[in-house]
C-alpha cells in the first residue's frame, strides 16, 4: 500500500523537532539549517506575512508518483518503491547529477567537497522503517537483515544500539512504523500514513474549515501527483513552493520521444539502405556506359 | 619563414599556458573534488563541463557521420577527400567528450555501471549507449587510415568490406544521440527560458548538428592548409558551405515556426540578457554566414568560406551554451538568487581539452594519410600499391564484370 506524508502548515509552530529527528536518525551533524543540502533532508523556513504573522514552510522530498529523478537516472539508482518512497542506491550512482537537474523541486543534493561524492535526499526513512526491532546481529555486533546480510544505511553498518534508536524513532505511539519526522512532531502537523487516507483527510480539513486554508492540497496534482501533501493558510507561491508546475508527470515528456526512437531508427535505416542501393546502382550503370563508350571509340580508331 | 616560425612559437606558448592551467585544475579536481575545482553547486548542478565539453563537443564532432553519409550513402563522390579529416575530427571529438565527462562525473570510475544497471527510461542512458557504440564505430571508420599507414592489408580489406553497414550504423547512432542531447532538457520545462525549451529540441539539435558538422570540416581544412599546406579545392569547399547554409535555413525556419507556435516572439523586444544571447546566436549562426557567403569576393575565397563556417561554429557553440546555461539563469536567479558562470579552473580544463584536440589533429595530419595528394605519394613510394583499395579494386575489375555481379 503506497504511503505518504501530510504536512499541515497551519498547525506548524516551527519547533524544528522534525528537522532534529531527521538529523539524528540519519547521523547528520545537529545544526540549524535553512536550506537543504547533502546532510539536511528537511528544513523549516520562517516566512513573515504582510500582517506580521509567522508561517513556517517545511521542505523535503515530494516523493513524486512518477519521479523525474528516477526517470533521469541512467543507472536506475533512484527508484520509486511500492511503499511510496523514492529511494536511492549510492553504489550504483556514477555522479552525473542529471537527477538534480531533472527534479522539479530541486531536492537531490550532492557532496561537493569529497572525492567520492554521493547524491543524497530524503528517503522517507525507507530503510529505517523496514529495520526490525528483533533483527539478529553477527559476531561483530552488526545488525543482519532477514537474508543474513549486514544491513547498511547510506554506506554505514548498523549496530544493535543504533538499531534500537532507529526503531524507537520510527515507531508511532500506536506501534506502527512511520518516518522519524512524523513521529517527532509533537502536535501532529506532519502525519504519515496511507496515501489515499491522507489525501481524504487533507480535503476533509479544508472542507470543514474553509476559512483557515487556501483551497488547495499541494502535491495532489503537481507533476502528476506526489506522496507529500501540504496544507497552508497562505498561497503556496508566497511560501516559496513551485506553483507553475504542470499536472502531467515530467517523465512522460522524455518518454514520448524515447518510445518513438525504435520506429525512427528502423525507418531511417531502411531509407538509408535504399538510398545507398539506388545511388550505388546508378554509379555502376555510369561506369558500364563509360566502358561501352570507350570500347566503341577504340573500335572506331 | 621568420614570421611563420614566430607564429608557431606563439601558439605553442599559448597552448603551454592553457595546458598548465588545465593540469593544475586536474590535480585539484581529482584531489579535492568538484566543489574545490568548479563553480558548481546544489543550485547549479551542471555547468561548462556538461554544456561545452559534452553537449557542444558531440555536436562539433557531427561532421563524421554527415560526410560519410554524403559520400558513401548518397554517392556524392566529389566530397571524398573531405571524409577522412571529418572522421578524424569526429573520432577525436568523441574521445575528448569522454575525457571531459571523466572530469564532470562525480564517480568516474563507476562509468561502466551504465552497461549493467540499465534504465531504458533515461535519455542519458540512451546517450551513453550511443556515444559509446558510436565511438567504437568511429574507431573502425578511422582505422583504414592507420591500417594503410602500417600496411596491414588483410585487416584493411575486412574493414572496407563492412564500410557501408558501418556508416549506416554510424548515421543511425548519431541521429539518436545528437537529438537526445536535446531531449535531455525536455524533462525541465519549468526551469528553462521559452526561447530554448521546446518539444522540438531533439529535432532542432539534430539538424543544427548536421550544419555545424559541415562547418567544422570547412574550418579544419582551412586551418590545416595554413599550417601544413594540405588542403581541399576551393570550389569543393564552396559546395560544402552551400549545403551547410541550406541546412541552416531549414533549421532557422523550424526555429522560427517553433518560437511562433509557443508564443515566444513576444519576448524579442524585452532587451533582457536572454534576448541578447538569442540575437548573438542568430547573428553568428545565420546572418553573418549568409552575408559572407553572398559577398562576391568572400564567398569565393578560401578565407571567406573559412569565416562563414567559423561564424556558424561560434553560433552553434552559443546555441548549445544558451540551451544548457543561459536558459536556466532566470530560474537560478528567481529561485535561489544565484547565477552560474564557469570558474577559471573549469575554463582552463575546457580550453586544455580543446588544445589537446588541436595538437592531436595536427599530429595526425602530419603523420597519417588524412588529406589527399601528399599522402598518396608516400604510400605509393613505400609499397607501390595505390592508397585507396576500393578505388583500385574497381580499377582492376572491369566495370562491366562488376555490374553483372549485382
Amino acid at each position: 500500500m503506497p504511503h505518504a506524508i501530510l504536512v499541515d502548515l497551519t498547525e506548524c509552530v516551527g519547533c524544528g523537532a522534525c528537522r532534529d529527528a531527521c538529523q539524528q536518525v540519519h547521523h547528520f551533524p545537529q545544526e540549524e539549517c535553512t536550506s537543504l543540502d547533502a546532510h539536511n533532508f528537511t528544513t523549516l523556513r520562517k516566512i513573515e506575512t504582510a500582517d506580521g504573522q509567522e508561517v513556517f514552510a517545511r521542505q523535503m522530498c515530494q516523493h513524486c508518483q512518477d519521479p523525474a529523478c528516477a526517470s533521469a537516472c541512467l543507472v536506475g539508482a533512484l527508484e520509486k518503491t511500492r511503499d511510496g518512497a523514492v529511494t536511492w542506491d549510492t553504489d550504483k550512482c556514477i555522479g552525473c547529477r542529471y537527477c538534480m537537474v531533472a527534479c522539479p523541486f530541486d531536492i537531490p543534493k550532492y557532496e561537493w567537497d569529497t572525492n567520492n561524492p554521493k547524491v543524497r535526499k530524503c528517503t522517507m526513512c525507507y530503510t529505517e522503517r523496514h529495520l526490525d526491532a528483533d533483527s539478529k546481529t553477527d559476531k561483530e555486533g552488526y545488525v543482519l537483515d532477514r537474508s543474513g546480510k549486514r544491513v547498511s544505511i547510506d554506506g554505514r553498518l548498523v549496530t544493535a544500539e543504533d538499531r534500537d534508536m532507529i526503531v524507537e524513532m520510527t515507531t508511532n505511539s500506536d506501534g506502527k512504523r512511520a518516518t522519524a519526522c512524523s513521529v517527532a512532531c509533537p502536535i501532529g502537523a506532519t502525519l504519515y500514513g496511507e496515501r489515499s487516507e491522507l489525501l481524504a483527510e487533507a480535503h476533509r480539513r479544508i472542507r470543514s474549515n474553509p476559512d483557515s486554508y487556501v483551497q488547495k492540497v499541494y502535491g495532489q496534482t503537481e507533476v502528476g501527483g506526489t506522496s507529500v501533501f501540504y496544507l497552508s493558510s497562505m498561497p503556496f507561491e508566497q511560501l516559496g513552493f513551485s506553483t507553475k508546475l504542470d499536472t502531467e508527470a515530467l517523465p512522460l515528456r522524455t518518454w514520448r520521444v524515447l518510445e518513438k526512437l525504435p520506429d525512427v531508427i528502423l525507418t531511417a535505416g531502411v531509407a538509408l539502405g535504399a538510398v545507398y542501393w539506388i545511388t550505388n546502382r546508378r554509379e555502376d550503370v555510369r561506369k558500364f556506359e563509360e566502358e561501352v563508350k570507350n570500347q566503341r571509340s577504340q573500335k572506331k580508331s | 619563414m621568420k614570421s611563420f616560425l614566430s607564429r608557431i612559437t606563439f601558439w605553442k606558448a599559448t597552448a603551454a599556458v592553457f595546458l598548465l592551467g588545465g593540469l593544475a585544475t586536474t590535480i585539484v579536481r581529482f584531489g579535492w573534488g568538484l566543489g574545490a575545482s568548479t563553480n558548481l553547486s546544489d543550485m547549479t548542478p551542471w555547468g561548462l563541463w556538461i554544456g561545452f565539453d559534452v553537449v557542444t563537443g558531440v555536436g562539433l564532432a557531427a561532421g563524421g557521420f554527415t560526410l560519410a553519409g554524403i559520400v558513401h550513402i548518397f554517392h556524392i563522390k566529389r566530397f571524398h577527400p573531405i571524409v577522412r579529416p571529418a572522421i578524424l575530427t569526429a573520432f577525436l571529438g568523441y574521445c575528448l567528450v569522454i575525457v571531459g565527462l571523466m572530469f564532470d562525473l562525480g564517480r568516474p570510475w563507476a562509468i561502466w555501471h551504465a552497461l549493467i544497471y540499465q534504465n531504458p527510461h533515461s535519455v542519458l542512458f540512451e546517450v551513453a549507449m550511443c556515444v559509446m557504440t558510436y565511438t567504437a564505430v568511429l574507431a573502425l571508420e578511422f582505422s583504414p587510415v592507420v591500417l594503410e599507414r602500417f600496411h596491414l592489408h588483410k585487416l584493411l580489406k575486412f574493414v572496407k568490406a563492412i564500410t557501408v553497414p558501418l556508416i549506416i550504423l554510424g548515421i543511425l547512432l548519431s541521429m539518436l544521440h545528437q537529438s537526445s542531447l536535446g531531449s535531455l532538457y525536455l524533462i525541465v520545462p519549468q526551469k528553462m527560458h521559452p526561447y530554448w525549451y521546446s518539444p522540438m529540441l531533439p529535432v532542432l539539435f539534430f539538424v543544427s548538428a548536421v550544419a555545424v558538422g559541415l562547418g567544422m570540416t570547412i574550418v579544419e581544412s582551412y586551418l590545416s592548409a595554413r599550417a601544413f599546406q594540405k588542403t581541399l579545392e576551393t570550389p569543393l569547399l564552396r559546395d560544402l558551405t552551400r549545403i551547410m547554409i541550406g541546412v541552416l535555413l531549414v533549421y532557422f525556419t523550424m526555429r522560427a515556426i517553433d518560437l511562433f507556435h509557443r508564443n515566444a516572439f513576444g519576448f524579442l523586444l524585452d532587451g533582457s540578457f536572454e534576448t541578447m544571447m538569442l540575437y548573438l546566436e542568430v547573428a553568428f549562426m545565420l546572418i553573418i554566414p549568409l552575408l559572407l557567403f553572398n559577398l562576391r569576393e568572400w564567398g569565393r575565397s578560401r578565407q571567406g568560406l573559412f569565416f562563414t563556417a567559423f561564424s556558424v561554429v561560434l553560433g552553434f557553440i552559443t546555441n548549445r551554451l544558451n540551451v544548457t546555461m543561459t536558459s536556466l539563469e532566470g530560474y537560478y536567479k528567481t529561485n535561489f538568487g544565484v547565477s552560474y558562470f564557469p570558474g577559471i579552473g573549469e575554463l582552463a580544463v575546457t580550453i586544455s581539452i580543446v588544445t589537446v584536440g588541436f595538437v592531436i589533429f595536427a599530429l595526425a595530419v602530419k603523420y597519417l594519410p588524412i588529406f589527399p595528394h601528399h599522402e598518396e605519394e608516400t604510400v605509393l613510394r613505400f609499397d607501390g600499391a595505390p592508397a585507396r583499395t576500393n578505388e583500385s579494386a574497381s580499377m582492376h575489375a572491369t566495370p562491366a564484370a562488376e555490374l553483372r555481379r549485382h
